[in-house]
């Protein structure tokens, strides 16, 4: 599941040429702004069936963090 | 649930005008620098956009193409006993643009004029109140106009929605005939969600005043924009139409006793790109059967769903057609309706 989840955003995120951790603090990278928060909400959307609300997006700082919520919301 | 149902009332004819002004979005360049345009227009799928000059309003976009409508079809304006303006963007604060479109398109004083103040979903909404009002009094023809100068109401210099928005007017003709059957809507709306898109100040509650003219730099990424400057929290924009507009679909048909396959089209409200195209891919709806006029006008708001019909389905819509409208957004608001076309007139697109 971590892994699979890594790839999704590794691939949501167009992110080339390194590996994501599951500690990471995803808003620090680079290639995140607004159009990548759209991106990652669709692919959860579609991978997990689930809707992020906004203001959870806002208190969610790791990967870790963003993938507990998705299994909450399941 | 605001689930209504009508009878043998339909749309017999739809026109559109927009400005001649068109707006190359990759080259929109005077604020924000290339690669950054282009990442974002890219993803939004809006290559062109129509900018009204200052002098042109919605209500002149919908002069126009009601005249065009009204000729083409050798309609006796006399007979038009209701006429019904949708815009966020009116001429005045008062008198309401309807009335004054009443006297301008040479109505007759006996038309039952008024506005309706709503965004993306305001066509289905006044579509709505038009087929209701029509029901239940027996008035044969009515117009429905829909405008907006939405490219107005945003700042140039806040990228989260420089690139999206466009203008357009529509008319069209909506006449009692046993022909048209069953139609069927879903109205709804959302106040707790009215922070997503707004236009803050220049009402009544923060009236204008000289610091809301002022612009200042709104969040970490630079953008700029006065208080009466219209925003968008775009990914809480997104999660709405994702939480309620595929139900809100499914619902309808349901109620309708339809399935997808019986659907001949399928007219969405046009966001962006993004957000259609996975829109349509989380319903499963075959791509052919979703017209876009997305990348050509951009978003239109409420303006965009007739928009679409008159530009894409012109040669499409001889004989019987069932179609299914959607539009969704500031409010919140939606609303879907199903309704059939019979040989429904449109007119040439109207270039002002």
């Amino acid at each position: 599941m971590k892994e699979k989840f890594l790839e999704l955003i590794k691939e949501t995120l167009e992110i080339e040429g390194r590996e994501l951790a599951i500690e990471d603090k995803f808003k620090d990278y680079e290639e995140w702004d607004s159009l990548g928060l759209l991106s990652v909400i669709a692919a959860i959307d579609e991978e997990y069936g689930v809707v992020i609300e906004g203001n959870k997006f806002k208190d969610i700082e790791t990967l870790d963090q963003l993938l507990d919520e998705i299994n909450k919301s399941k | 649930m605001a689930f209504i149902e009508f009878n043998n009332v339909g749309i017999t004819g739809l026109s559109a005008a927009v400005p001649a002004n068109v707006i190359d979005n990759y080259k929109y360049t005077q604020y924000f620098a290339e690669d950054v345009v282009k990442e974002i227009v890219d993803k939004i799928g809006i290559a062109e956009r129509r900018f009204a000059p200052d002098d042109i309003c919605a209500s002149d976009l919908c002069y126009a193409a009601a005249n065009k409508l009204l000729t083409d079809m050798a309609i006796d304006r006399n007979d038009i006993e209701l006429l019904i303006f949708v815009s966020q963007t009116p001429d005045y604060r008062m008198p309401a643009t309807s009335v004054l479109l009443q006297h301008r398109l040479g109505l007759a004083k006996h038309t039952m004029a008024f506005d309706i103040n709503l965004g993306c979903s305001g066509f289905v909404y006044g579509l709505s109140v038009i087929y209701s009002l029509m029901q239940s009094s027996g008035l044969k023809k009515a117009l429905l106009l829909d405008g907006e100068t939405r490219s107005r109401i945003y700042s140039p210099k806040d990228r989260k929605t420089a690139f999206l928005f466009g203008d357009g007017g529509v008319a069209a003709l909506v006449e009692a005939d046993p022909k048209f059957g069953k139609s069927f809507f879903s109205l709804n709306s959302d106040g707790s969600l009215e922070n997503l898109i707004k236009v803050n100040a220049g009402g009544y509650r923060n009236p204008s005043t000289p610091q809301t003219l002022q612009e200042r730099v709104v969040d970490e990424f630079g953008n700029i924009r006065t208080d009466e400057h219209g925003y968008m929290d775009g990914a809480e924009v997104f999660n709405f139409v994702l939480r309620e507009i595929p139900a809100n679909i499914n619902a309808l048909l349901d109620k309708a006793n339809l399935t997808q396959q019986e659907v001949d089209y399928f007219v969405l409200h046009q966001a962006n790109q993004f957000m259609n195209s996975y829109l349509v891919k989380k319903m499963k709806i075959p791509a052919q059967k979703v017209p876009s006029v997305i990348a050509k006008f951009g978003n239109t708001s409420s303006v965009s769903i007739p928009l679409t019909i008159v530009s894409e389905l012109k040669n499409n819509l001889s004989g019987d057609k069932k179609l299914l409208l959607s539009g969704f957004g500031v409010g919140v608001s939606w609303a879907t309706a199903a309704v059939n076309f019979s040989n429904c007139y449109i007119s040439d697109l109207v270039e002002i």
